[in-house]
């Protein structure tokens, strides 16, 4: 087929594939699985599968929220330490306070959605870097789940949700099992697929979305435009809070106990999984795919050394080489890419 | 662009080339010499050591070394792993059981997490025996046995012993915000004392931070005459902080370093209990082994204690030599 005007040819699948954010995650993904698969065979088996996609899952719900805050042009540094809260908040109404383990979950949901809110506003009302605003409320989370956990119950560890009302339902619809292939699966991958698949909807296919490229690309630009870019920022926030919830909820649930230092350090990993899946750090470019692949080979990696039976002293340098080694080559997919386009 | 495209092989290639040496002493352990002339029973097995410690943590290398001794004995393989997050912990645990290994040790600083994990192992056909923490719950996850200190005991026993020494007031000095068994020790230590006990938290990541957080305590509360800490490192920031500030605070510690045995020795630090967690690593190896060929069980349906047994200037001289070697 002959095309007349060269521009025409430019929008061929293959270039438009190539152009994506997410290109560089699938081939590091490709390439993390394919090394590891050749280190160990329980690593490539049903069984190796549904271990690795477990840490992705509950990373890859955060991820994806943060990547959308990050294509905003924010960060959120204070939502890993607000998994830990919303769980602490479930777990300790639903044992010492007899609330029914919904119940409970509805009020850590509001109570993350206001921490999500607050952020946003203060963030959009002060100007300030939403670094150094979100580290603020890092500190003061981290504080008061240890101080108000050791007040109100005397201890680091609350546990006990096995017994709580409305455990047994909770549990199946967050932190259940589907047997697959004879293996058990974490419910919470359904969940991971289903965020992904809606931020991808809002991103591509929404206003939203636009107006979430635009106020990460260009804040003021946009707001001329006519951008509602104070809300959309607000909301984002309040997008990372709930994921943050969703997944305190998840480890709550599954492991019916919370640390009052649950979810610390965690955030950082979200932000790597985030920037592995493509995101830029300055904000306006980037995807949600990206992103849950991201999260599926920081997982692959994490295990995969495990799987591969590597002396666990050299763990994080392993960690940090396979994750140097997929950022590169992401990098060096979307300069190709770049290249191609012009 | 060159140059990335380069930096990636090369980094590939060093990849590559890390893995060519990790496999050398996996493969070795089962060639020891000793192999020649041992009975046949001796058959190579697997065994996942899973603590809640991270790496670089100088108590769980203690146990890290005693569970490769014991590997290295019995000419199997001993995989060690450790996370504080009870979820990657328990992780680590279904990861074991996907490799079908022949045995799991699992160290409980948050039973009710693991609680799953270990239940998943159980069902598997997999032995599982508990190790350091986490001893009352063992039983009901269906561990064979739990080789440990119960913490309680030994903080009563840290207790009456400085009761003893005259303190009235003490700084009982927390490092890790997550764990349940250092609270224990500091009620027992209470119990024991049967006077004041201040809580001070502090992390063990950053000791300078504690160095001064206790010296601030003692500066600012003359009257404690006396500091616990429950780990080698603190007590070391602790002798300092009692040092600088000019305090006439009497300090004890649990768990030993052979800077710890040393302090004893000067008499900076009164005593040290001891847990022998070596122990910790090389008899869950050895329990596990005499389970598999000869379906043997420790302890009677009790834990299998490893301590409390106390450091004092008396005996700290002969300790010493071991701490330094990285058994005690």
């Amino acid at each position: 087929m002959t095309v007349a005007d060269e521009r025409l040819a430019r929008t061929g699948t293959a270039r438009r594939l190539l152009l994506r954010p997410e290109l560089g995650a699938v081939v590091g993904a490709v390439a993390v699985f394919t090394f590891f698969a050749g280190q160990s065979a329980t690593f490539r088996s049903v069984e190796g599968v549904a271990n690795w996609l477990d840490p992705a899952s509950t990373l890859g719900i955060m991820a994806v929220a943060i990547a959308l805050l990050m294509i905003g042009g924010e960060f959120d540094l204070s939502a890993g330490v607000l998994t830990g809260t919303t769980g602490l908040i479930t777990v300790v109404l639903a044992t010492r306070y007899g609330l029914a383990v919904w119940t409970a979950m509805l009020v850590a949901l509001v109570a993350a959605l206001l921490v999500g809110y607050l952020n946003g506003l203060i963030v959009v009302r002060t100007k300030l870097p939403s670094f150094i605003v979100t580290l603020g409320t890092f500190l003061m989370l981290q504080g008061a789940n240890l101080g108000v956990t050791k007040a109100l119950t005397g201890t680091v560890q609350v546990g006990g949700l096995r017994r709580a009302e409305g455990y047994e339902s909770a549990h199946a619809v967050l932190a259940g099992t589907v047997p697959v292939a004879g293996t058990d699966f974490r419910v919470a991958i359904l969940w991971w697929l289903g965020v992904t698949a809606l931020a991808t909807w809002v991103l591509m296919r929404t206003r939203a979305g636009n107006w979430i490229f635009a106020v990460g690309g260009d804040d003021q630009a946009a707001r001329a435009a006519g951008v509602p870019a104070e809300r959309t920022k607000i909301a984002l926030f309040m997008t990372t809070a709930g994921a943050a919830w969703l997944v305190g909820s998840v480890m709550a649930l599954r492991f019916t106990s919370v640390q009052a230092n649950s979810g610390i350090g965690q955030e950082f990993v979200y932000i790597i999984a985030a920037v592995i899946g493509g995101c830029l750090l300055t904000g306006g470019y980037g995807s949600a795919i990206g992103a849950a692949i991201g999260a599926v080979i920081f997982g692959m990696a994490d295990k995969g050394i495990v799987f591969a039976g590597w002396d666990a002293d050299w763990f994080k340098f392993f960690l940090g080489a396979m994750l140097l080694l997929a950022t590169l080559a992401n990098r060096l997919v979307r300069r190709y890419a770049e290249e191609v386009r012009r | 662009m060159k140059w990335t495209k380069g930096l990636v092989v090369a980094a590939a290639l060093g990849l590559t080339a890390l893995t060519g040496c990790s496999g050398g002493p996996a493969g070795q352990s089962g060639g020891e010499p000793a192999g020649a002339s041992a009975p046949a029973a001796a058959e190579a097995g697997a065994f996942a050591v899973i603590t809640h410690a991270g790496a670089g943590d100088a108590f769980w290398d203690v146990v890290k070394n005693g569970a490769e001794a014991a590997a290295k004995r019995y000419g199997v393989t001993v995989s060690y792993q450790g996370d504080g997050d009870p979820a990657r912990q328990s992780q680590l645990i279904d990861q074991a059981v996907s490799q079908k290994v022949d045995g799991i040790v699992v160290s409980m600083a948050n039973p009710d997490a693991l609680k799953e994990a270990v239940g998943k192992a159980v069902a598997a056909g997999i032995p599982v025996i508990t190790i350091n923490s986490g001893g009352d719950r063992s039983r009901e996850f269906g561990a064979i046995t739990h080789v440990g200190q119960s913490e309680d005991v030994a903080g009563r026993g840290a207790g009456d012993r400085l009761k003893a020494e005259g303190v009235g007031k003490l700084l009982c000095v927390i490092h890790e915000a997550g764990n349940v068994g250092l609270d224990q020790r500091c009620k027992g230590a209470a119990e024991g004392l049967g006077g004041t006990v201040e809580r001070l938290q502090v992390e063990v990541g950053n000791l300078a931070d504690a160095t001064s957080k206790i010296k601030a305590r003692l500066q600012s509360d003359t009257s404690v005459d006396g500091v616990l800490t429950l780990n080698p490192a603190v007590a070391i920031a602790a002798r300092d902080a009692i040092a600088d500030g000019g305090s006439k605070a009497k300090l004890a510690t649990f768990d030993l370093s052979a800077d710890v045995v040393t302090a004893v020795k000067d008499g900076e630090i009164l005593f040290a209990v001891d847990q022998q967690q070596y122990l910790q690593g090389w008899l869950p190896i050895t329990f596990l082994i005499l389970y598999r060929d000869n379906l043997n069980t420790v302890g009677g349906g009790l834990p299998v204690n490893t301590g409390p047994g106390f450091v004092t200037k008396d005996n700290a001289g002969q300790v010493a030599r071991l701490a330094e070697s990285g058994t005690r």
